[in-house]
């Protein structure tokens, strides 16, 4: 990992403070040692090695690094939109170290070169770690099944379909048996193309007063039964990316009780907005899949606080200003939501939906899970930790916001959640 | 937690509770529709003079933006702005700048540089005239002249002119709006504005593949079969069905729908004798009204037409007024701050 601005990679210890620890609970940090880009010490150790600088973390808590399993970085190939440098110094500043880089780029992440491009990106200009995400079909056009083995090998984590829907059954099934081949992880966002149509919102209430096209439940409820019944049969690991019905969370549940590899992720503005976002016209509330019903939201935080639902991403989506600058339908979906994630979750925290440890666990532990790696901060294993004041605050503003994207879920209000310091690999991604 | 006012009023009325825009019937409560329906009655006269103009827009500049082409709609605005005195300009930008690949907000741009006070807007997207609202320079009132499937305010609006001049009131009133609720703008205006008019049942009588999701929460009951959705109307609303709707699997031919949505004179029988049958134009006849009832004694089709200019005076002033109202406001607030 290199790029940060400052080199500090010598050797840092944080005292006080409140740990997200091993055990998924809050303790008080017994101090931390890091040395050489790794956690060298845990407890009173790391408090008497003479060191070259000291971080006091009283107040705030030291969490392991987020993990974001969906984000665009939009590069190559949308630089209007946002690039590797702008989006991952956001990411640092939402906490996040690690971030799955979505297939949807242009052209389409479905090549070893493509995957080497964003690599080398990341490598060069990058301060998080980016892990890519192959297309799961030649251009994500859900015809032709990608070169998956290629895509693993340069580095794919997983393969996936980004945010387009899958139209044919018989293809699906064919690249979660060669996806199965290979060991490699499908990520796939349920949805039904036909069903889905020419929708953008949810077919509910809202969009029947506002005479919106509504992309109906029944567009990801049918999509996530097909994927568990052909998950079932390919034996792939599937993961579904960014769940928005209720019903979607019982099925993931009753397939999980009948030994089906799966996981699920859902995204963190889900959670705490319904379809009402969008009664004014707003067109930041413009997302897919849609805000659905106040129902649904609760299903889907009982699934986060059940541990059903394994991890909550950003699906952060920087635009350019002309993106949303239209009537509502004519805009383009997704949020600038990256550096807002902890802030709307401390948000549910504080209003007693969701508990701190749960919150951080599905930024942790459940995406690192997913991914089949190391989350903990324990000795020996890569310094990618964040450290936040719950009780501060900040105002997201063009001024504050480092993502090129100033689309975001809050804009110009308070916020809880202030970043202090984002360690990648022991350097300095944000302070 | 919702992330922003969902009542659409802040951006339509003043401070004090007069219309600036005219976007939705949304949040309007019934005070301020019966006044402009009164204000609508009092223009009605001047239609009726030799010389029918009224000073009030004398000055003014309206500009017709219809982003989606209308004959009826945009002649009755031209002539409302004409008859209040107002310059008009009629752009159909359908057919020039967008098609040039030039995007709706530096449209808008170009055209506040001309110094426009108003701005009557028909676009195909629902909530295009809440977004040019929003982003135009204060000052310029926008009147929403049919959006997508959302809203078509005005023409609900002379609607219930003509329920009032022929019923005298709305309460205890059944009323029935027939056919394509689904992509009826005028459906959802005409809904609203029942309800808060205070009709006693508002139906709605289509087959379920031209209903939208959760329709009763808009404030009506669902009548599949239309015989017994006739029974006890004292109006009865057909809405216009197009040609497309057979394509997208949503009806399996004209036939059929006319057979059993159809409005015929055996049909309008099942109603009450004094029945009033309205439709917002264009007529396709023989398609969901028959030849001899859209004729016939019980139809008020003509004189919805009449009534429509009447009302988008109506609006039209009222919006104008409004601004006026609110830049003397801000005039009297600057002054006091410099005093």
């Amino acid at each position: 990992m290199s790029g940060s601005q400052q080199d500090n990679s010598t050797s840092l210890v944080i005292t006080g403070g409140t740990l997200f620890d091993a055990h998924g609970q809050l303790t008080d940090n017994p101090g931390l040692l890091v040395r050489d880009g790794k956690i060298a010490a845990v407890g009173s150790e790391a408090q008497q090695a003479g060191v070259a600088r000291s971080v006091d973390a009283s107040g705030c808590v030291i969490s392991p690094g987020f993990v974001d399993l969906c984000c665009n970085l939009r590069e190559p190939g949308n630089g209007q939109k946002g690039n590797i440098a702008s989006e991952t110094r956001a990411a640092a500043h939402g906490g996040f170290t690690t971030v799955c880089a979505s297939p949807e780029t242009s052209p389409v992440n479905d090549s070893s070169a493509v995957t080497h491009l964003i690599r080398e990106g990341a490598a060069t200009r990058g301060v998080v770690n980016v892990l890519p995400v192959g297309a799961i079909t030649r251009g994500l056009e859900g015809d032709l099944l990608s070169d998956m083995a290629g895509l693993k090998n340069a580095g794919c984590v997983a393969v996936g379909n980004g945010s387009r829907g899958v139209r044919n059954a018989r293809i699906l099934r064919r690249c979660m048996a060669y996806a199965q081949t290979f060991d490699l992880t499908v990520m796939f966002s349920p949805e039904n193309q036909a069903l889905a149509a020419d929708g953008y919102a949810h077919d509910g209430q809202v969009a029947t007063r506002l005479g919106l096209l509504g992309i109906p439940e029944v567009a990801e409820t049918a999509a996530v039964m097909e994927m568990l019944l052909l998950a079932e049969e390919t034996g792939v690991r599937l993961h579904l990316s960014q769940l928005s019905c209720g019903r979607s969370v019982e099925m993931l549940a009753e397939a999980r009780k009948r030994g089906i590899q799966v996981t699920a992720d859902v995204a963190m503005h889900q959670l705490v907005y319904t379809e009402d976002a969008l009664a004014g016209f707003d067109s930041r509330f413009h997302v897919r899949p849609p805000l659905r019903s106040e129902s649904d939201r609760q299903a889907l935080l009982a699934g986060v606080r059940e541990g059903v639902i394994d991890a909550i991403v950003s699906q952060h989506q920087p635009h350019d200003s002309a993106a949303k600058q239209a009537p509502l339908p004519a805009t383009e979906p997704g949020l600038s939501s990256i550096e807002s994630v902890l802030s709307l979750g401390l948000g549910l925290v504080a209003s007693g939906e969701l508990e701190m440890p749960d919150l951080l666990s599905a930024l942790t532990l459940g995406p690192s899970r997913v991914l089949g790696r190391e989350w903990a901060l324990a000795e020996g294993v890569a310094a990618d930790l964040c450290i936040f004041d719950p009780k501060g605050h900040w105002v997201p503003s063009p001024s504050t916001l480092v993502s090129a994207g100033h689309h975001a879920p809050r804009f110009g209000c308070e916020l809880p959640g202030l970043m202090k310091l984002t360690l990648v690999g022991g350097r300095t991604a944000w302070q | 937690m919702t992330a922003n006012d969902p009542s659409p009023n802040h951006l339509q009325l003043t401070r004090d509770g007069q219309l600036r825009h005219f976007l939705t019937l949304d949040g309007l409560g019934r005070e301020l529709l019966t006044d402009i329906l009164d204000t609508a009655d009092s223009f009605i006269e001047v239609g009726e003079r030799s010389i029918k103009k009224v000073p009030l827009l004398r000055g003014r500049t309206v500009v017709n933006l219809f982003f989606e082409s209308s004959t009826r709609t945009r002649s009755t605005f031209e002539l409302a702005a004409k008859r209040l005195s107002a310059d008009v300009l009629n752009l159909d930008i359908n057919t020039s700048a967008t098609s040039k690949g030039e995007s709706l907000s530096d449209t808008l741009l170009n055209l506040e540089a001309m110094a426009s006070d108003m701005f009557v807007v028909r676009h195909s997207q629902s909530g295009a005239p809440h977004f040019i609202a929003e982003s135009v320079t204060p000052g310029v009132a926008i009147i929403n002249a049919g959006d997508g499937r959302h809203a078509h305010p005005t023409q609900a609006m002379l609607d219930m002119l003509t329920i009032r001049q022929h019923k005298g009131r709305f309460e205890g009133l059944k009323v029935a709006i027939v056919g394509d609720v689904l992509h009826s703008r005028v459906a959802r205006s005409q809904i609203r504005a029942l309800n808060e008019l205070g009709a006693e049942e508002v139906r709605v009588i289509a087959p379920g593949t031209l209903l939208p999701r959760d329709v009763e929460d808009l404030g009506c009951t669902v009548e599949y079969d239309m015989a017994r959705g006739m029974k006890d109307l004292d109006v009865v609303i057909m809405l216009r069905l197009q040609k497309e709707r057979m394509e997208g699997a949503l009806l399996p031919s004209e036939r059929e729908f006319y057979r059993l949505y159809g409005l015929n004179q055996e049909k309008l029988a099942l109603a009450r004798p004094d029945c009033i049958v309205m439709h917002p134009g264009p007529i396709n006849r023989g398609v969901e009204i028959e030849s001899a009832v859209a004729d016939g004694p019980q139809s008020v089709i003509l004189n919805q037409v009449t009534n429509g200019i009447a009302i988008r005076m109506a609006v039209m002033s009222m919006a104008m007024g409004g601004q006026m109202a609110e830049r003397q406001q801000k005039q009297t607030d600057s002054e006091g701050h410099r005093a």
